[in-house]
């Protein structure tokens, strides 16, 4: 059995496509919205605006977060900025660039139909965000400021201090809680999604367990929104806050939803290295520290251990703008991270272990002077600071990359519609819009581009073309999801082994950043594949749960969502493993250039790596969505 | 280092709690202070117990989840700081540290050191938003915003919600909150329609959610992990005024609606 | 109605606290230079007494003024006090104040100290009532005369228990004023956005100067400066 991948890609010129789209999408009448109601799952930017837009559209909507408060969706964490083509700083940026740099900065592996349709969108969320009071960075005229960005040469990043994820999400925040307060969402904080409910093909709710109470319940929809964000943390360690999870998208997966590209993982060029086994989770430093800070390394090995400030200028390697003259320290996040990784592959990695690079603001304080650094980067600092007990305005930051962000996720079409009927993926959880490798500063751009403008369009489209029966809650798919979902929670609390959850978790993360990080080959990743079943057969034998499932029980909830990582995590390799040749963040070493760049294979991989679940113990069948470049000639990426 | 933890445990909302002792042994300097925790949670668990529940989310100081009253402390000693990215390095080997969850009566005990803040979130619903329907914007760059105004925004915007200035206050007042989402849309042009109206509901909200009243202590102001101003009260407190004098009963404010 | 609105909120009830207390700021100014008068001698304290005396109707208004401030002030700080002991009904095993001032932390039981001076002072000055004397009576003022102000504060500041208690009574006072000078005008919204909010400079001096004006007196009776 084998899925149809239909992209649903509108005819007709790459401009003309999304405007020809929205006119040829049904509408619902504005006094049966109502009548409809809406799930969404996550209440990050892309849940949060999506939420908050469909009820002012006047559907009925309930909305989900597995946080106390839809405010603490991990959005809140995004600093640096959010790209658009505003073309404010007049330096040559425009839609058609927006839409290349992002083509060429995914390594050509996203569609190009959605990818100009961001662009031409980008343009309206910051008028948007705005308007409901986003305190963007501004000029003494008034105006807008703006910054640059890695992997592109204009300045074309909206920005509110370090803060843009947070100032951004509270501006859907805001507009959520009016629209609960109108009666138009329903909110639900601290319940978490544990499976999809399907009737007759068709996505028609959740199964949502209440963290507080332990109730299992169905919740029927007549659509189904995912917004739950990204897998990095199939890693254990990532810049992902501790709860996220891949829960949602794993069990819709399993119920029928094509998982896309899982192997495109982003590893963040710029975070704090690991201090230690303790660590819990990484910091990330705002790429944005790129625009003044100089990345180097000692020339010689001899020289790791010295004091950075004693280390003469001819004896540091700037190998960044050594190696990428035109692009410098701006270079795109997976070819900053892996030229990091190489030089401390070769022992001359700073800090603990070796594992770091300097990130030096020296030059930067000298030519604008220490006032002007502090006004731009001055929360990071002091964050950088608190960690590290270091102070960046005297010695230089000690970086490392670490997993960020996941381009995989999955399968949708040009509506943003998985491959279950009725069920829409939003944000991070879909895998649309970045290709290989995302670029700073688009994924809040990507986020609100589907919750505010995307989704309430087509979401719309499916309701009035599709008829919809009713479906109670004693349906027979229904009370089996919510079977289904209690026999798991019973199965997990009844084992009561040995180990705890984040150990196991840890180990885990360990086997997929060792063969499935920032370098991977077919040796080590066929080794993750022999290592991760026998983790999740332990992990089903030997982990403890202690405490009841009728109450807050946050061991339960870490463990059902490690269980699924558990199984994600040999998708990845599997993914990995298969797709034989470098692109963006996915880098194997069998396949690259003579210099160290990664080698495409646009022949035999220019296409969308969809897998399909074939039940429990089988391996998931490949799909593919081939790629079709009309527009833009593909080429070997160069930032040199 | 050598820590003795004494950590207030509450197994449900209506049950009783008190302090338990705990020894943390061989922590690290450069743990974070929730490391410290998870440490011990993972020492419990593998003895058997239930592990100390706590709201924890993104651990680099911006979601607002984490959040204990730490030494009788609210976040406890490092300044400008939240739970999460407070260091072990912070205290001294042999040390015992106390923590108890906030308390407030808005803010009902869940379990352990979690608490319930939803109190924060129906303030924002009533009030705490610019009405701007998606779509409806005209372009960013039509509204020209002083550096000054919008620098003094984002101060008041820079807000993560984790209540720790209910926490610090010795009257259980949220006006630190609230004032700083008033004085963020209240500064800035495109908030200008709602100001006196948000104003008034905003606080209405807050007295009915049973938060105290402010004394200007200024406790809020240090416990703060943005480090936001007490300014924020006056302006509340300005804009209230303003509104309660001069606003129209609500029958008209909300006329026209049918 | 507005004043309604006022009335119900917290805030309003604060305002309504800030205003009243800015009255008797200006109020206890204008007695502390009154005063201070003593020093000039019997000849002028006992004039300006008079004076007032004399303005009959308006003495009156300005009285029921100052009682309708303080009733609504004291009435303000009980309800507030109520609504923030419901604002936390489980205290914490412990706290400690950062920033907090002694001034603001003694806001309640020092406003409470005042309130039970301020009848006593009334009691004691203006009607007479209570009039403990030294254990030696001043053969030159042996009893309270409506007339001789002077006489009556010489002879008063003679018990050095009254002098104690006016003293203590003067320091609640200062810190009162501290507080409440500073933090009345920052809730009426009156203030400029500061760097240093928590700083006070106008508070300190009339906290100060109230204090010292007030306390010379009963201090220089009993160490026979002014007898």
């Amino acid at each position: 059995m084998s899925i149809e991948l239909n992209a649903r890609i509108p005819a007709g010129p790459l401009a003309a496509k999304w405007d020809k789209h929205r006119f040829e999408m049904k509408l619902v009448n504005p006094a049966n919205k109502r009548k409809y109601t809406i799930i969404v799952v996550g209440s990050g930017l892309a849940g949060g605006a999506a939420a908050a837009t469909l009820s002012e559209l006047g559907y009925n909507v309930r909305c989900y977060c597995y946080q106390d408060s839809p405010r603490r969706a991990h959005s809140i964490a995004a600093q640096g900025g959010i790209n658009a083509a505003k073309n404010y700083q007049n330096d040559g940026d425009s839609i058609q660039r927006l839409f290349y740099d992002t083509i060429k900065g995914g390594d050509f592996r996203a569609r190009e139909a959605n990818v100009y349709r961001l662009a031409q969108i980008s343009v309206n969320i910051i008028d948007q965000c705005v308007a409901q009071g986003v305190p963007f960075a501004r000029e003494y005229g008034g105006l807008l400021a703006n910054r640059s960005f890695g992997g592109a040469q204009v300045s074309r990043t909206f920005y509110a201090r370090g803060q843009t994820g947070q100032q951004l999400l509270l501006g859907a925040y805001q507009a959520l809680e009016k629209e609960i307060a109108k009666g138009g969402v329903t909110m639900f904080p601290r319940a978490e999604m544990l499976d999809l409910i399907v009737v007759n093909g068709r996505a028609r709710g959740i199964v949502v367990r209440d963290e507080l109470t332990g109730r299992i319940e169905p919740h029927l929809a007549d659509a189904v929104v995912l917004a739950t964000g990204g897998y990095g943390n199939v890693f254990y360690l990532s810049t992902n806050a501790k709860g996220c999870n891949a829960t949602a998208i794993w069990r819709a997966h399993k119920r029928g939803a094509a998982f896309a590209n899982p192997c495109y993982t982003q590893i963040h060029p710029t975070c704090i290295p690991v201090a230690g086994e303790h660590q819990s989770k990484l910091t990330l430093m705002s790429e944005s520290l790129r625009n003044d800070g100089r990345v180097w390394v000692p020339k010689r090995k001899e020289d790791v251990g010295k004091n950075p400030t004693d280390i003469p200028e001819q004896d540091r390697d700037y190998y960044l703008e050594r190696k990428y003259p035109s692009f410098g320290n701006l270079s795109p996040r997976d070819i900053a991270s892996r030229a990091a990784k190489e030089a401390c592959d070769e022992g001359r990695g700073v800090g603990p272990g070796g594992r770091g690079v300097y990130l030096d603001f020296a030059d930067a304080i000298k030519r604008l002077g220490e006032d002007r650094i502090r006004e731009r980067y001055g929360n990071l600092f002091e964050m950088y600071e608190r960690i590290t007990a270091e102070n960046p305005y005297k010695v230089p930051m000690r970086i490392y990359p670490a997993v960020h962000y996941t381009m995989g996720g999955l399968w949708v079409d040009y509506n943003l519609m998985s491959t279950i009927p009725g069920l829409h993926v939003a944000g991070e959880a879909n895998f649309s819009d970045h290709g290989a490798n995302r670029l700073g500063a688009s994924a809040l751009m990507q986020g609100l581009a589907d919750g505010y403008f995307v989704l309430p369009n087509t979401i719309g489209d499916y309701l009035a073309s599709t008829r919809l029966e009713s479906v109670s809650a004693d349906a027979p798919d229904v009370k089996a999801a919510v079977a289904d979902v209690e026999k798991r929670t019973r199965t997990l609390l009844g084992i009561n082994g040995k180990r705890t959850v984040a150990s196991l978790h840890r180990e885990l993360g360990r086997i997929m950043w060792e063969y499935c990080g920032m370098a991977r080959d077919a040796g080590g990743l066929k080794k993750a594949l022999e290592l991760i079943p026998q983790l999740r057969e332990e992990f089903w034998r030997d982990v403890r749960i202690p405490g009841a499932g009728t109450e807050l029980n946050q061991t339960l909830e870490h463990a059902g969502r490690v269980a699924d990582f558990l199984e994600l995590g040999e998708l990845m390799c599997r993914d990995a493993l298969h797709r034989e040749e470098s692109c963006g963040g996915h880098f194997r070493t069998e396949h690259q250039t003579p210099d160290g760049e990664a080698l495409r294979d646009d022949e035999h991989f220019a296409y969308v790596a969809a897998w399909e679940w074939q039940g429990e113990g089988k391996p998931q069948q490949l799909n593919k969505e081939p790629l079709v470049y009309e527009n833009i000639k593909l080429s070997q990426r160069s930032y040199k | 280092m050598n820590l003795t933890l004494q950590v207030w445990r509450q197994p449900g909302p209506e049950a009783d709690g008190g302090l338990k002792e705990y020894q943390a042994s061989d922590i690290s300097p450069d743990m974070s202070f929730l490391e410290m925790l998870d440490v011990v949670n993972e020492r419990l668990i593998e003895a058997g117990d239930l592990p100390i529940a706590f709201d924890h989310d993104c651990r680099e100081g911006i979601c607002g989840s984490c959040g204990m009253m730490i030494n009788g402390v609210a976040h406890g000693p490092s300044k400008a700081t939240a739970t999460c990215q407070l260091h072990m390095r912070s205290f001294r080997d042999g040390d015992t540290i106390v923590i108890e969850p906030w308390r407030a009566r808005a803010f009902p005990v869940i379990r352990d050191l979690v608490v319930n803040r939803g109190a924060l979130d129906r303030i924002i619903a009533a009030g705490g938003f610019i009405s701007a329907p998606t779509g409806s914007a005209q372009d960013a760059n039509a509204i020209p915003v002083s550096k000054q105004d919008s620098d003094a925004a984002m101060d008041a915007a820079a807000c993560i919600g984790c209540g720790a200035c209910v926490a610090a206050c010795p009257n259980g007042s949220a006006s630190l909150f609230t004032g700083a989402k008033i004085s963020h849309l209240g500064l800035l042009p495109q908030g200008q329609p709602e100001r006196f109206r948000r104003a008034l509901n905003m606080v209405t909200q807050m007295d009915l959610e049973n938060f105290g009243h402010c004394t200007l202590f200024g406790e809020c102001q240090e416990a703060c992990p943005k480090q936001i101003s007490i300014d924020v009260i006056s302006r509340m407190n300005r804009d209230f005024l303003r509104a309660a004098v001069t606003a129209p009963s609500d029958r008209a404010a909300s006329g026209g609606d049918g | 109605m507005w004043a309604l609105t006022l009335y119900r909120s917290t805030i309003g009830k604060k305002m309504i606290m800030a205003v009243t207390g800015l009255v008797l700021v200006v109020f206890v100014i204008g007695h502390m230079a009154g005063n201070l008068q003593q020093f000039l001698g019997p000849g002028r304290m006992n004039a300006y007494a008079a004076f007032l005396k004399s303005t009959g109707e308006l003495l009156w208004i300005a009285r029921l003024g100052l009682l309708a401030a303080t009733v609504l002030h004291v009435l303000m700080a009980y309800q507030l006090t109520q609504i923030k002991r419901a604002a936390r009904p489980i205290d914490y095993t412990r706290r400690e104040p950062q920033v907090s001032t002694l001034a603001s932390r003694t806001m309640r039981w020092g406003g409470v100290l005042l309130l039970v001076f301020i009848v006593f002072h009334i009691l004691h000055f203006t009607t007479g009532t209570v009039f403990p004397v030294a254990s030696r009576p001043d053969a030159q003022y042996p009893a309270f005369s409506h007339t001789d102000v002077y006489g009556n504060v010489v002879s008063a500041f003679r018990n050095p228990w009254v002098v104690l208690f006016y003293v203590v009574a003067m320091l609640f006072l200062l810190l009162h004023l501290f507080h409440g000078a500073w933090s009345s005008v920052r809730t009426l919204g009156l203030s400029k956005p500061s760097p240093d909010p928590l700083h006070r400079r106008v508070s300190t001096v009339i906290a100060v100067v109230v204090w010292l004006g007030f306390t010379a007196i009963p201090v220089a009776v009993f160490f026979g400066v002014i007898r």
